[in-house]
């Protein structure tokens, strides 16, 4: 049901970890839902220059969160803010229909990793 | 790579023994057994020998058989054909909340139509209580259907008792045995059964055949409408090949039941004290007492990790089970089976089922073993949760 790009970003998967002195963390999903995903982002200069996740969820959630963190490292804060989840989709070749809700998690982990940042530095 | 089959609850392979019976259905012996020339008698005769076959194995009168397309046709003309053979004495069911799909969703389509179904819970390792049964056989009460045994946790159920119960109030039984048949003893008088269905793709035999048993004078409407076959009650060309399958698929599982079960205890059982003593943080789920599991069913949860993710990591190192987790089938709600025998949502996301069958190795459950651990571990490692809760974040 996986294609094999997702496959392959699920079995070896870039970025897994958390950042200990993190600018930002965002985390999204309950473990009820059987999803949780978990960024936390390194920002200099308004540039993202290190993003890390941590994942409970399925091998959609798993794959959708590697190929995030490898899209929004050298992006400006700003860029990542419009970075969609059909973008990280598309990066993947496409999702099965009942996982795409996975990668709307990925879009709104980032975004809130990019909230607590900004939160911290008003 | 290597290559271990362990979902044999899901299906198992047609045995060679199997497949060399049906063989010459398919080309020599071809004839529609409802023929009257000498190609259809002989298709007949091969018909009436599984039958007998089948009538041996779970100890009913052959004329007392029907085949079908399987367990799932099965299931849906007992309980629909019972339910409207009897409506006239009440539009009561009684059935559990964890049996399969085919049982649970023919229930709620009968329940559209005006009829009424109670929903047996069950306790943590999946069992019915008999009181409970009891108690909710009404004056209108028509059918009890409970399964022999779960296919998730592999809970085998008191059918007799079950059976007993249901006699003593005019109840018409009704048992989906399709994990059961070559794995428990069945006998249907012995064990108080009217109607029993089973699948021939669960013991070795092929797939698209299955047998409704139903005691002989109980009363059942059609479920196909057509031609005459299967004595006018169940319609459609006679599958011969099919059919010389599970006949002789049933009598080689029942003639070998106490050597496979005996084999295939002892590599569950030890794979379940493996995993037990190397994997923390973990439901072993179903009765623990595992004379009344399953032989071939071991299902865990691992916690803080998500089942179809373990299920792939095992796949990409050539090992095949199931996940209890939904996540796979579609749908985002975990297993209703075990949200019943109340392991808690989070956790039951997270959940395997093994099933051995009568080729797996000892050595296949040790590979098994030491692919798992890795598959756990490394899936750990990447979750927040296991962090969080085993205290080894900093950051919550």
């Amino acid at each position: 049901m996986y294609n094999e790009k997702v496959r392959e970003a699920f079995a070896n998967p870039k970025n897994v970890g958390f950042i200990e002195d993190a600018d930002g963390v965002g985390k999204v999903g309950n473990p009820t839902c059987g999803d949780i995903m978990e960024i936390s982002l390194k920002i200099k200069d308004n540039v993202i220059v290190d993003a890390k996740f941590r994942t409970f969820g399925c091998a959609a959630a798993i794959a959708t969160s590697s190929t995030a963190t490898e899209m929004v490292k050298g992006m400006t804060i700003d860029e990542a803010l419009k970075l969609t989840n059909s973008q990280v989709v598309e990066k993947l070749e496409g999702l099965p229909p009942q996982k795409i809700h996975c990668s709307v998690l990925a879009e709104e982990a980032i975004k809130e990793a990019i909230k607590d940042y900004q939160s911290k530095n008003k | 790579m290597k290559s271990i089959y362990l979902d044999n609850s899901a299906t198992t392979y047609t045995d060679p023994e199997v497949l060399k019976e049906m063989l010459p259905y398919f080309t020599e012996v071809f004839g529609n057994a409802s023929s009257q020339h000498a190609f259809g008698r002989e298709a007949l005769k091969a018909v009436d020998k599984a039958r007998q076959q089948v009538a041996k194995a779970i100890g009913c009168n052959p004329n007392e058989v029907y085949f079908t397309s399987g367990g799932t046709e099965s299931d849906n003309w007992a309980i629909k054909g019972i339910a409207l053979a009897h409506q006239n004495k009440g539009k009561h069911i009684i059935t559990s909340c964890i049996e399969h799909p085919a049982v649970i969703k023919t229930c709620k389509a009968l329940e559209k139509q005006g009829f009424e179904v109670t929903y047996l819970k069950v306790d943590n390792e999946g069992f019915i209580s008999l009181d409970e049964l009891e108690k909710s056989i009404r004056e209108d009460t028509i059918l009890i259907s409970i399964m022999t045994a779960n296919n998730e946790v592999g809970t085998i159920e008191p059918i007799r008792k079950i059976g007993e119960i249901a006699h003593k109030h005019r109840v018409i039984f009704h048992t989906d045995a399709v994990q059961a048949i070559g794995n428990v003893p069945i006998n249907v008088s012995e064990d108080n059964i009217d109607l029993l269905s089973m699948s021939g793709h669960k013991f070795y035999g092929p797939k698209g055949v299955g047998v409704l048993y139903k005691r002989n004078g109980l009363k059942i409407g059609r479920f196909m409408d057509g031609g005459e076959q299967e004595r006018n009650m169940r319609a459609s060309t006679i599958n011969t090949p099919a059919i010389v399958g599970l006949g002789k698929a049933i009598e080689s599982a029942v003639e070998n039941m106490d050597k496979n079960n005996a084999h295939v205890r002892e590599v569950r059982d030890w794979f379940v004290k493996e995993v037990q003593s190397r994997i923390s943080d973990i439901y072993f789920n179903g009765p623990k007492d595992m004379d009344k599991r399953l032989p071939s069913n071991a299902n865990f949860s691992f916690e803080f990790i998500e089942g179809e993710s373990i299920l792939m990591l095992l796949d990409m190192a050539g090992i095949a089970v199931s996940s209890g987790s939904a996540c796979s089938s579609g749908s985002l709600e975990p297993s209703y089976v075990l949200l019943s025998i109340g392991v808690p949502i989070e956790v039951a996301h997270g959940t395997i089922r093994f099933s051995f069958g009568k080729n797996n190795t000892m050595e296949e459950a040790q590979y098994t073993v030491d692919k798992l651990v890795e598959t756990v571990n490394r899936l750990r490692e990447m979750s927040p949760l296991f962090k969080q809760v085993k205290g080894e974040d900093k950051y919550v």
